[in-house]
């Protein structure tokens, strides 16, 4: 095939947007080299010191811990979420008695379940996942709702004249259309698990990243909480261009200009 | 060469809200026919070709296939009024989507009928107005080529994509030998196309005039369809109330 309009617009943003990151190094070099203070390491600093975390301190342990406290929350708010969404956006008396638990569970604030949560079910990586579940799952069903109130009927009227069948019109016809709105809820859940889960884990968690730059907070141990920072959001990115974005473009490469 | 089967409509009661839609409506077409039907648009067209393809259920009646009713028969070539191509399949997805058991070669001698070689992997967004219609045609095809339902396949294309497309409708009508029902308010397709026309209008609908149209289409002049245009228009004005 030939290469699509934009596809060369789009290498060059890719490009410019890791030129960006490496300016951003750059200044902060510079800005931490001009005030030079002790709460304001180099980039060189934290990235020694980041070394020494991962050698000696417990940099893997804590990673890995908190990402799978966000895997396993991530998981269960979008299965929960959609399994619900889908249900209310089909059902009219569903959706009447449910949507404003929804709007309830939308609008507690984030800390407030987690308190309640870790009060009832003790300081535990139970009560730290519900309460991240708790907090994510009203935004999938509200996402996957609309979606799902957003099914052209016209399609279905297509797969009953072809005999599609129920479940390849549910492959071929409803699960395309609905793509996008779990991608979104995919999106936005991500960053807001993860920023969760550390919150939480500040709160009630003797284990994780959360928790370790807490007690960083405590010694005011400005390279360790910056090496932990800078890990954090390479993940991040690790997860975005290696991950996510690539799935994207490849669901949605029908449509007309790749986001 | 297959013969398309024959088509029975015979419906007694059919209603939109509380307003009759058909009320002792009949309608025969024989195999291998090329029916038009022709009438003003909201009239109730597109219900029969509905019935016929056996997804309009909510009817006292009986609409069959050689015999089957229309639910139980096997699934016809039903061609939308919108292309209605599935945007998140490329071409040839969207044929396999509606006859899974094709060959990709299968698939590819589908679109060569239509005139799409080579745009299998193409997105039906990469398609022209006219190009999608064709590829819904070729989908058509696929499922069945004995029988074909064609609603409205000409509406909003540009003059000249039109004539192209009625062509290539016509040889493909005769080289599969297909029943076809085209729906359509505009005479000039019946004229160039079909092989009997059928004027329906009102509510409840009734048949207006029920004309056989003289010569095969493809033998046909370009007098030749502007007067069988002029008929069908005559039988429209003069019957109309």
């Amino acid at each position: 095939m030939t290469p699509e309009p934009g596809t060369r617009f789009l290498r060059r943003e890719v490009w410019l947007g890791w030129a960006s990151l490496v300016a951003l190094l750059v200044g902060w070099q510079a800005l931490a080299l001009w005030r030079a203070s002790r709460f304001l390491p180099t980039p060189l600093t934290v990235a020694e010191h980041m070394i020494w975390l991962a050698r000696e301190g417990h940099l893997y342990e804590d990673f890995a811990v908190t990402l799978a406290r966000a895997a396993v929350g991530f998981v269960a708010a979008m299965v929960i979420g959609s399994i619900i969404g889908v249900a209310l956006g089909r059902s009219r008396i569903a959706d009447g008695l449910f949507l404003n638990w929804v709007l309830v569970g939308m609008n507690l604030p984030a800390i407030v379940i987690a308190i309640l949560c870790f009060i009832w079910l003790g300081l535990n990586d139970t009560a730290l996942i519900l309460a991240v579940v708790l907090n994510k799952t009203p935004i999938v069903i509200t996402n996957i709702r609309q979606g799902v109130r957003n099914l052209d009927p016209a399609f279905d009227e297509f797969a009953r004249a072809f005999r599609l069948g129920r479940p390849r019109a549910l492959w071929l016809i409803q699960l395309p259309q609905l793509v996008p709105y779990i991608l979104v809820s995919a999106r936005t859940g991500l960053s807001l698990v993860w920023k969760m889960v550390l919150v939480f884990e500040v709160l009630g968690a003797d284990s994780g990243v959360g928790f370790r730059v807490s007690l960083f907070f405590q010694f005011f141990d400005i390279q360790g909480i910056l090496a932990y920072t800078v890990v954090f959001v390479a993940i991040v990115m690790l997860l975005e261009h290696l991950g996510i974005g690539p799935i994207e473009r490849r669901l949605l490469a029908w449509r007309a200009d790749p986001s | 060469m297959a013969r398309g089967p024959q088509l029975t409509l015979d419906i007694t009661q059919m209603s939109l809200g509380n307003r009759p839609l058909f009320q002792g409506f009949q309608l025969q077409v024989q195999p291998g026919e090329t029916l038009a039907l022709i009438g003003p648009s909201g009239v109730g067209k597109t219900t029969l070709l509905r019935i016929l393809a056996g997804v309009e259920t909510g009817f006292v009646g009986r609409a069959l296939i050689d015999g089957v009713p229309a639910t139980e028969a096997p699934v016809p070539g039903l061609v939308f009024q919108d292309a209605r191509l599935l945007p998140w399949l490329n071409c040839g997805g969207n044929l396999a989507a509606v006859c899974p058991g094709a060959t990709r070669a299968q698939i590819e001698t589908a679109m060569v009928a239509v005139g799409l070689g080579g745009l299998a992997g193409a997105w039906p967004r990469q398609l022209s107005g006219g190009m999608q219609r064709r590829l819904g045609l070729a989908r058509a095809l696929l499922v069945n080529p004995g029988l074909l339902l064609l609603d409205e396949p000409f509406v909003s294309l540009d003059r000249a994509v039109v004539r192209d497309l009625q062509t290539l409708v016509a040889n493909l009508i005769v080289h599969s030998g297909a029943t076809t029902v085209l729906v359509s308010h505009d005479p000039g397709d019946a004229a160039r196309l079909a092989t009997r026309a059928v004027l329906v209008t009102g509510r409840p609908v009734r048949i207006l005039a029920d004309l056989p149209l003289d010569r095969a289409p493809a033998a046909r002049s370009r007098s030749d369809c502007s007067q069988l245009e002029d008929l069908i228009e005559t039988h429209m004005s003069e019957q109309a109330p």
